[in-house]
């Protein structure tokens, strides 16, 4: 089946590019023939207006209902709240932060994601599955997990500068421990960007490149940097978003001395019961946030090169020196051994008794986990399990639409359901309070309201998924099957469905993993009778029982990492090689 | 009647201007014998295409109408027509079996399952396709995933069995070999089939009759022999096979006959495009391989002189290009058995003839 991939879709239509006959026609007229041909099918266009009418309802009303608090008060348009936010030093001070935040992060993120990506795909250094692994290891794990480590290591009772070094007054919160902890979060979001794009980059180029009689370094500078440096900008504004959304690791490092933009908003609110100026803060934190999101979906990546090539290219690495894949080499050992070090902490941290003071090793953490704590545990995998495959099936369906229909709303479709993507938590869930805090949709407190965050918070991973395989199924796959007499419900049954399994699974793992370490929508959402672990590591950490928040931690990782093994299992078992590929992650 | 196509139009919306249309189809008549193989066969962008999934339901005409054993269904889906598609890219289904993928249409009907694995063995002897019941697509070899796509296709015994370039991903020598045995299934099982291509080649072999289409439009329809000797214009003689436009004059009619005068000498020729007058310039459709040569003090009569101007010697045959005066474009020739009907070197000046019924007359 490889051969014809190639061809996929690339004559669904003969039009004669030479001597057309043009003539003018209304795209009203397109419209209405579109909705003429839906109606033929009524069950398409049940599922059409029950997918518009939600994605509106628990994606656009919330985001609606945050820029209206923070424009209309009190009912009528103002700008007072925002003149007030504004002029305050400092809400200025904690835009200014988070920008700086997300810039620097983007940056050293993307050098050190791009130190991997380099080193994993174009040298032949030792240990690269292991080096793999590390990267994405932060991943799969809640995001905050990094800044709740440096805590450990270089706090006040870290282990580092307190035990073995004997420092006192050590500032780590504020800037420099929460740089540390961001670029720790999101590089591999840039490794995994930037390795895509460096081996989408023909080595025979740069054997092209060399053999004209170009130095390595040249080489590199000319060629190789030249190809993936759409790559590097694209990964770089992912970063910056993820950064400036990022609620979990500010919250626990930055300090007052520091303020953050989606700390400070989550703080109005929870804090002050400021309703108004929280959502005026969200609001200023959208803007940024959605802007240079689709920026880069929609300019920046459509510029990467792709380079085509008709056989899979055998070529040996030359590009670098015996010396530069050395000091590469330990480089990425450095970076590896921090992280081993991070999540080491973690788990010791679990074990200790009171850590910094006393590291003898105990299970008091975990049978508190179990005990008092074991209601989040057990509400979390309820939550995540229910959602995600809700989020993932609708994915599907969104995706199959996409592709394969032609529909008035389409494109609305496709880009109120990818917004979720770009929204950050902090603004979702300060949109749902106040969306759903009235009849007829009185949902605060509940169940629903979890389901439903993370269900239009995940599908995107599912639409995209989906997206990528439908756009590798030659529609003709289809057609046969309607051809030989299936009608749309049978051949979506019978051929569409079967081929979108292995991405299903492939987006499940990942909204799974997203369902289990969020926290900076949920934080407003959860309740007494609903609970999740992100939540109880928070108020642990803030607390100062850090003990039990590493008990949860490594609970919670231990979750994923056996979610993933059972899925890819599952997976590579039902599907052989061709459901294993499936899974990157 | 099979298929019939009457007046059939289509217009899609231009994919580079949103309110400009393209007519990818125009007019269409045609007519499909029963248990005949007829040949859609033009460049890229002619309709072909268009007109196979017009006639399988995958696109809707703008206008006109499409029958189908007596019946009109343009109103049916595709899935309702008794028509079965062979793919350009086969469409196997990768997640199953070669013998679900051959049984699904089988199934599709509520065939009981002992009696779709009858049937379905039954084909795949014929197809030889033998040991491969239990294999996946993706171990197949391309010969091999074109004849479960055709196996698939007949095993329904469709009223009609529809072929968009069904041999295009396959390497020249497996090519040729396909053609012949598509030719023969067919012919086995006498189904009614339309078959797209832009191959002359593979036109000439599987067909009972060929419609050469351009922008959209037929050209001429007719058997291969009509088509390749008898071009009823300039399109259809450039399109096919390599050709010679000699320019001439009728100077008198004669019954069916007509006398062409041209810069030496005067032929007598018999076959035309259409309806000539006296007066009227024409251009002489000559296939290079009807071309006799002879040296110029052998020839007896002198009808065209050309100069040799280049040869190309390919074993079985030698292509020559003449240079004639008083003509634009040089004439190609070809000489099969050259050894016995003597080589030209370059320069040497070659007297030209050529069977009157070899020749094929159309307005200028």
């Amino acid at each position: 089946m490889r051969r014809e991939s190639g061809k996929i879709g690339s004559r669904r239509v003969s039009i004669p590019d030479a001597h057309i006959n043009i003539m003018k026609t209304s795209a009203w007229g397109r419209t209405g023939k579109q909705v003429r041909l839906i109606s033929k099918d009524p069950l398409l266009l049940i599922i059409i207006i029950l997918i518009l009418a939600s994605l509106i309802t628990f994606i656009l009303y919330p985001l609606f209902r945050v820029i209206a608090m923070s424009v209309f008060p009190e009912g009528r348009f103002s700008l007072s709240v925002m003149r007030e936010v504004i002029a305050s030093w400092y809400m200025r001070q904690a835009f200014l932060n988070s920008v700086m935040m997300g810039s620097l992060t983007a940056v050293f993120g993307v050098i050190v994601g791009f130190l991997f990506a380099f080193s994993l795909s174009r040298t032949d250094i030792p240990f690269k599955k292991f080096f793999h692994i590390i990267a994405i290891i932060p991943i799969i794990s809640p995001p905050f997990i990094g800044a709740l480590s440096i805590i450990m290591l270089f706090g006040n009772n870290g282990l580092i500068t307190w035990t073995l070094l004997g420092l006192k007054n050590i500032k780590i919160y504020g800037f420099r421990g929460l740089l540390i902890a961001q670029v720790l979060t999101f590089f591999p979001v840039a490794y995994i960007t930037l390795k895509g794009v460096l081996e989408s980059i023909s080595p025979t180029l740069e054997d092209a490149a060399l053999d004209l009689g170009g130095s390595r370094w040249k080489v590199f500078r000319r060629v190789t940097l030249p190809l993936a440096i759409p790559g590097i900008a694209s990964a770089m504004l992912v970063l910056f978003v993820e950064t400036l959304a990022d609620f979990g690791n500010p919250l626990i490092l930055a300090g007052s001395q520091f303020p953050i933009l989606s700390v400070q908003a989550y703080l109005q609110i929870t804090g002050m019961y400021d309703l108004p100026k929280g959502s005026a803060l969200a609001f200023i934190l959208l803007v940024p946030s959605v802007s240079v999101y689709f920026l880069q979906k929609y300019w920046v990546s459509r510029k990467q090169y792709v380079t085509i090539t008709g056989k899979p290219t055998q070529s040996t690495p030359k590009i670098v020196s015996p010396a530069v894949k050395w000091l590469l080499f330990a480089s990425c050992v450095f970076v590896a051994l921090f992280i081993l070090l991070v999540y080491a902490t973690i788990l010791w941290g679990a074990f200790a008794r009171v850590w910094g003071s006393d590291n003898s090793l105990t299970l008091e953490h975990f049978r508190y986990v179990f005990g008092v704590g074991f209601k989040a545990v057990k509400d979390t995998l309820i939550i995540a399990g229910l959602s995600t495959p809700l989020a993932g099936i609708l994915g599907m369906i969104i995706a199959f639409l996409i592709v394969r229909k032609e529909f008035p709303g389409k494109r609305f479709m496709e880009l109120s359901s990818m917004l979720s993507f770009a929204v950050p938590g902090t603004v979702v869930g300060i949109g749902y309070i106040l969306a759903f805090n009235s009849r007829p949709l009185l949902l605060t407190g509940t169940l629903l309201i979890l389901l439903l965050n993370f269900i239009f918070r995940y599908i995107p991973v599912g639409i995209q998924s989906g997206v990528a395989i439908l756009r590798q199924v030659d529609p003709s796959i289809e057609e046969a099957a309607i051809d030989l007499g299936a009608d749309a419900n049978r051949t979506f049954r019978k051929v569409t469905l079967p081929l979108m399994v292995p991405a299903f699974f492939s987006g499940l793992i990942y909204s799974f993993v997203r369902a289990m370490t969020a926290i900076s929508a949920v934080i407003f959402l959860v309740s007494s009778s609903w609970h999740l672990m992100t939540v109880q590591i928070m108020s642990q950490v803030e607390s100062g029982r850090l003990g039990a928040a590493a008990a949860f931690s490594v609970i919670l990782v231990g979750i994923i990492l056996v979610a993933i093994l059972v899925i890819r299992s599952i997976l590579s078992f039902r599907y052989g090689r061709f459901g294993g590929t499936m899974l990157k992650i | 009647m099979s298929v019939k196509l009457v007046n059939l139009s289509k217009i899609f919306p231009s994919p580079d201007h949103p309110h400009k249309e393209v007519v990818a189809v125009k007019d269409v008549n045609l007519e499909v014998e029963d248990g005949e193989m007829v040949t859609l066969l033009g460049p890229s962008g002619c309709g072909k295409t268009t007109t196979l999934r017009i006639i399988s339901g995958f696109e809707i005409p703008t206008t006109g109408d499409v029958w189908i054993e007596g019946k009109k269904v343009n109103d049916l889906p595709p899935n309702r027509r008794d028509t079965s598609m062979v793919f350009q890219s086969y469409a196997i289904f990768p997640h199953l079996s070669v013998s679900q993928n051959i049984g699904f249409g089988l199934e599709l009907k509520g065939w009981k399952a002992a009696r779709i694995r009858e049937e379905v063995e039954r084909i795949m002897e014929v197809m030889n396709l033998k040991d491969m019941y239990h294999r996946r697509p993706d171990q197949l070899s391309g010969g091999q995933q074109q004849r479960v796509a055709l196996a698939r296709a007949i095993v329904n015994k469709p009223s009609v069995l529809l072929f968009d370039e069904p041999l295009s991903n396959l390497d020249a020598k497996l090519r040729e070999q396909m053609r012949v045995e598509i030719r023969r299934i067919q012919q086995t099982f006498k189904i009614t089939s339309v078959y797209v291509t832009h191959d002359q080649d593979e036109a000439m072999t599987v067909s009972d009759r060929i419609v050469v289409m351009n922008d959209g439009k037929v050209m001429q329809v007719g058997t291969p022999f009509e088509i390749y000797s008898r071009p009823a214009n300039l399109f259809v003689a450039d399109f096919i096979g390599k050709v010679n436009l000699i320019e001439g004059r009728i100077v008198e009619t004669k019954g069916k006959a007509f006398v062409v005068e041209y810069a030496k000498g005067r032929k007598v020729i018999s076959s035309a495009g259409d309806a000539l007058k006296q007066g009227q310039k024409i251009l002489t459709v000559i296939r290079p391989e009807s071309l006799r040569l002879q040296q110029t003090t052998a020839s007896h009569s002198d009808f065209l002189r050309g100069k040799v101007v280049k040869m190309v010697y390919l074993g079985p045959t030698v292509e020559y290009e003449l240079a004639v005066d008083g003509l634009k474009r040089t004439i190609a020739a070809v000489v099969s058995n050259p050894i016995e009907a003597g080589f030209f070197n370059i320069g040497e000046e070659v007297a030209l003839d050529f069977h009157p019924h070899a020749a094929h007359l159309i307005p200028a």
